[in-house]
């Protein structure tokens, strides 16, 4: 019954969500404030509804409702009950009604933090994103509705796929959705303002936090599914240049370029045509993601089962969605002004070949991963595109980015001076070279990629650090803008170097072991004590345990414990490594399979990987960073207090030094 | 109002829109083979029921079927009574590849001798045919995959059509219906004879890109006794 | 006293080498037993495959090629019964010392280019290896001429402005 409730209100809600895609639209077209005034209510609406569907099916979760195809199909009595609630997304139907959940957050968000922009405005923003919610509901309710019912009920479920049971699971994909949803508000305000014929520096400004956010949640997102396939695929990859993988990465650099970008619009007015299509691009790369994973037509580990007929439905969604923002773009882009004017050496021309170089790497994974598909399209054959193609054309259009973040974070708004920045390259520059060749030789070996590696790593860090010592010796105030943007940065060098330590430096061993044999990875030594039975809750395993010392010293630093676990519902084993995460490595081991022979020996692999806790702690510091710079007090007094005089003041041509932007500035402003 | 160049992101995005509909259509894990028009690679194998080894210079002449099935696998119980039908209508013989019959879990036991491996084989095949129908001339046990990989085999089943000069001319993966074995296998199989009586040679130069090596020059061929 | 001192001095000679003697067995039987596994690293565990110098350089091939009935998955890490059989395949080519070409060759003969994860560069995949630095020469390109643009029309202002303060020296000098 409570079943059929849900059900019932997720159809109320796509009503509710067509009304709210219509009516505030059509106020807007008839200048009539009351329609307009219905879209911030019929906003929060529809999440309700949505997040009472959430809800009901949650519920037919955790109480094991096998009368639920969809409930029956992933979970199973014996799982435990925080599997059970992730469980609602781990298929093809329920990550839909997540997908669904959380643009009704966004929106909601907007209704309720934009009580200082225009009605017609907040009118035009929602009616998108309601459209955009429609369009999700719809496909939900004809083609991939989780309320179906299974009459009989089964006695018990399939239970969850072994691999997502794991925290991992619970939660990777909300965060990762929250950034793919979170780009439609971008979106929204862009089209809004394509329009309203209104893109100036209001609009960039109200759009940067949103933005902001969203890039945020999506940073973590991608971190945590490399860290879980990291420790749960039991092999120590973490990046695969899968289709889905990229699917999440084109969204997130083109929102880089986005964030970017819309510091030139906000401060500058310039370069508002790019900013608008990256912002659409950015949505319309996240809509390409789920089109990717559910259709069926690309091969991924990743991939929901497909059906040709929801692939019909999310391509012609697709093709309606951007297609005609597209059109509205080319309608009404060459109307727009073109800016203040800017000078050869400035600010804004590094954050325009940022945008240059981000939008090319995107196009060139985006072409790695479509290149099958158009080839075979063609019938001109099947080929495959894979992690050589991407590592060759990929890492070289960064180098020049992560360059580029030192002098573009010195350089002046309009004119930079190179006396200006100069002063400022020598110390990272310097210590950045002893860095490189200091750490590649304790190492042990050097080649031209490991340097520039560690080169390009410290160089970002070392400014970074510099900059932040130089602000706060001047009493500067930092603003969470400055500061945000400093550890993002950071946070990026120590994933850059995290990646050059991994891929030059790690060891890996396939050894047989006995009872009482060690295996020894650089000083590290690995000692399997023994094997034993155990038994989890819907699972039996065979669980190793390896004290693991080091060098000379007899005292044991750590015992790993890796399992090979067989769950009831499955035939396939699955592994799960141990892992002992130090400040400069992991110490990985996977238990392999049990092998003949007159004394019991198992296969066992062990790794020896320096550097990988980096890649965490780089999308850590990003994380924080974006969360910091998302909420500079620049964006939340305006928007909490309706003060909107202090945004209006940060606009083109001050030089100001209460700018939280451009550093480090002497007090006297440009002329 | 409208500038060119504002129109461009929306043109590449229509032509990307139209690759997706096309992609929708494919199979992105179909492998076509790269094998077609070239020589079927040699080999030679013992028979199912053991009357010496086999090599598919036996069939130069005839125009045949080379289907690859084992016991374990789910779908060629589909296929079979299509190949049993078959098999008896038309004058066409069908080759039937064993592969892989003995699997990893048959030695969790311990390790199988060559020996124990081929009448396991054999008994289990028999076993089979018996409950499900024999459409082959005969069947060659292909114990460890060396033959399949020779001839690009990924999944079973798979057949192949052979001239009479030796020649792969078409693959098809996956169960045969009587569709396919219609419309595609028979109207190739009058051809290929018509082809063979009026002695011209086939169109063999077409796909020689794709086969720059000819596999028999790595094939060790098994005499297995 | 010299001859305490000659005699002291042979023993001492003595002594030496006799311990240098001992040293150098010593030496030579920590080094014998060292060589042979058998003394210190008496549980060192052995490697999995019988061959790691083989294994090594199949892990290298085997990590761009495809396994060709996984979803998405290279041949080196794969657990498929197929992918169990083709680097069966590949070490037996490797001992019998063929080239990364050649095994290469070997397996797109019969599987096609599918199952590299490098395609081969040829004009069918020129777009695919070429298209990105064309589209960055491309855009960089039209970054610098619109920058070029943008400053020149900021000159122009300012001369505009510089004219303008010329010819208002001169009113004012009046």
């Amino acid at each position: 019954m409570l079943v059929e409730l849900g059900h019932f209100a997720l159809i109320l809600s796509l009503l509710v969500a067509i009304t709210q895609g219509v009516l505030p639209l059509a106020g807007v077209l008839k200048s009539n404030a009351l329609w307009q005034s219905t879209a911030r209510p019929l906003a929060l609406l529809q999440w309700s509804l949505v997040a009472f569907a959430f809800a009901v099916l949650e519920v037919a979760f955790l109480q094991s409702d096998f009368s639920v195809v969809y409930v029956s199909e992933h979970s199973n009595s014996l799982l435990p009950w925080p599997y059970k609630m992730a469980a609602l997304w781990g298929g093809h139907e329920g990550s839909l009604l997540l997908w669904v959940f959380l643009l009704g957050v966004w929106s909601s968000a907007v209704a309720m933090f934009s009580k200082t922009l225009a009605q017609d405005m907040v009118a035009r923003v929602l009616s998108v994103m309601g459209m955009i919610s429609s369009g999700f509901l719809l496909f939900i309710l004809t083609t991939s509705n989780p309320f179906l019912r299974l009459l009989p009920a089964a006695s018990e479920g399939q239970d969850l796929n072994p691999l997502l049971q794991d925290p991992g699971l619970v939660i990777h994909p909300p965060m990762l959705y929250m950034g793919y949803v979170g780009m439609s508000v971008a979106f929204a305000f862009a089209i809004a303002a394509l329009m309203a014929g209104r893109l100036d520096t209001v609009w960039a400004r109200w759009s940067r936090p949103w933005t902001l956010v969203a890039w945020t949640f999506l940073t973590f997102g991608i971190g945590l599914g490399s860290w879980w396939a990291y420790y749960e695929l039991g092999w120590g990859g973490w990046w695969f240049w899968d289709p889905v993988e990229n699917a999440s990465l084109m969204p997130w650099l083109v929102a880089t370029a986005l964030i970017h970008s819309l510091m030139v619009t906000e401060k500058r007015g310039s370069f508002k045509a790019w900013t608008v299509l990256l912002a659409i691009a950015a949505f319309s790369l996240s809509l390409l993601g789920t089109f990717l994973v559910r259709s069926g037509v690309l091969t991924s580990v990743h991939a929901f089962a497909s059906d040709p007929a929801r692939g019909i439905f999310i391509l012609v969604f697709l093709a309606l969605v951007v297609g005609s923002s597209l059109t509205l773009f080319a309608w009404r882009a060459p109307t727009v002004s073109l800016g203040s004017p800017m000078g050869l050496l400035s600010r804004e021309t590094f954050l325009l070949a940022n945008s240059v170089l981000l939008s090319t790497a995107t196009l060139a994974v985006l072409l790695g991963t479509l290149y099958p598909l158009i080839i075979d399209a063609l019938k001109l054959g099947k080929l495959s595109v894979g992690p050589p193609y991407f590592n060759v054309v990929f890492a070289p259009l960064m180098v020049p980015v992560i360059f580029m973040m030192v002098p573009g974070a010195l350089a002046r708004w309009r004119q930079a001076q190179w006396s200006q920045i100069k002063p400022f390259l020598i110390l990272p520059f310097f210590a950045a070279t002893i860095f490189s060749l200091g750490l590649s030789l304790w190492m042990g070996h050097q080649d031209a990629g490991i340097l520039l590696g560690f080169w390009l790593g410290a160089w970002v860090a070392f400014a970074s650090f510099q900059q932040i010592a130089w602000r706060a010796k001047q009493g500067l105030r930092m603003s969470g803008s400055f500061l945000g943007m400093q550890l993002a940065h950071l946070g990026l060098a120590v994933v850059v170097l995290g990646v050059t330590g991994v891929k030059n430096f790690e060891i890996e061993r396939d050894v047989r072991m006995g009872v009482g044999d060690q295996v020894t990875l650089a000083q590290y030594h690995f000692k399997l004590i023994g094997v034993k039975e155990v038994r989890g809750p819907n699972y039996k395993a065979l669980r190793a345990q390896v004290d693991v010392t080091k060098g000379e010293s007899e005292s044991v630093i750590k015992t790993l414990a890796p399992e090979k676990r067989y769950y009831l519902s499955s035939t396939m084993p699955m592994t799960e490594a141990s892992i002992d995460s130090g400040f400069m490595q992991d110490l990985y081991v996977s238990l392999g399979d049990v092998l003949n022979g007159d004394t019991p020996q198992w296969s066992m692999r062990v790794y020896y990987k320096p550097f990988v806790p980096w890649l965490w702690a780089g999308v850590l510091l990003m994380v924080l960073g974006g969360l910091l710079a998302s909420f500079d007090k620049r964006y939340r007094a305006p928007i909490l207090s309706g003060d909107k005089e202090e945004g209006a003041d940060q606009s083109l041509g001050r030089e100001s030094s209460h700018n939280g932007d451009s550093l480090p500035v002497a007090s006297t402003p440009l002329a | 109002m409208i500038q060119k160049k504002f129109l461009i992101p929306l043109v590449l995005f229509l032509v990307l829109v139209v690759f997706l509909g096309v992609g929708l259509r494919r199979d992105p894990k179909e492998i076509p083979s790269p094998l077609i028009n070239t020589a079927a690679p040699d080999f030679e194998l013992p028979t199912l029921k053991g009357e010496g080894n086999f090599s598919p210079k036996a069939y130069l002449g005839r125009v045949w079927l080379f289907n690859v099935w084992a016991t374990w696998c789910v779908s060629c119980r589909e296929e079979h009574p299509v190949l049993v039908a078959f098999a008896k209508r038309e004058g066409v013989p069908i080759v039937g590849l064993s592969y892989k019959e003995i699997q990893p879990s048959d030695e969790d036991k311990g390790p199988m001798s060559l020996e124990s491996k081929l009448s396991l084989a054999r008994a289990r095949s028999f076993e089979w045919l018996k409950k499900h129908g024999d459409p082959y001339q005969l069947s060659v046990l292909d114990l460890d995959g060396r033959v399949g990989i020779n001839y690009g085999v990924y999944g079973v089943p798979e057949t192949y059509l052979i001239d009479t000069k030796g020649f792969i001319r078409y693959k098809h993966i996956g169960p045969v219906t009587p569709e396919v074995l219609a419309q595609e296998v028979m109207p190739l199989v009058h051809e290929l004879q018509k082809e063979a009586s009026t002695n011209s040679w086939p169109n063999t130069s077409r796909n020689a890109e794709l086969a720059p090596s000819t596999p028999q020059s790595f094939a060790p061929s098994y005499a297995l006794k | 006293m010299k001859i305490a001192d000659h005699f002291k001095t042979r023993w001492l000679a003595h002594t030496l080498r006799k311990s240098a003697r001992a040293l150098l067995g010593l030496g030579l039987i920590y080094f014998f037993m060292q060589s042979s596994s058998l003394w210190v690293h008496a549980d060192e565990a052995k490697p999995l495959a019988e061959d790691p110098v083989v294994e090594a350089r199949l892990v290298d091939i085997a990590q761009e090629l495809r396994c060709l009935v996984c979803q998405n998955e290279s041949l080196a890490s794969s657990r498929a019964d197929l992918a169990d059989d083709l680097r069966r395949e590949v070490r037996s080519l490797i001992k019998a010392g063929k080239s990364d070409d050649e095994i290469r060759s070997f397996l797109v003969s019969r599987y096609g280019d599918f199952v590299l994860y490098r395609p081969k560069i040829k004009p069918l995949t020129y777009g695919l290896w070429f298209g990105p630095f064309l589209v960055l020469i491309l855009g960089l390109f039209f970054l610098y001429q619109h920058l070029k643009a943008r400053a020149v029309t900021e000159q122009q202002t300012s001369a505009l402005t510089a004219e303008e303060r010329e010819r208002l020296r001169a009113i004012l000098k009046e």
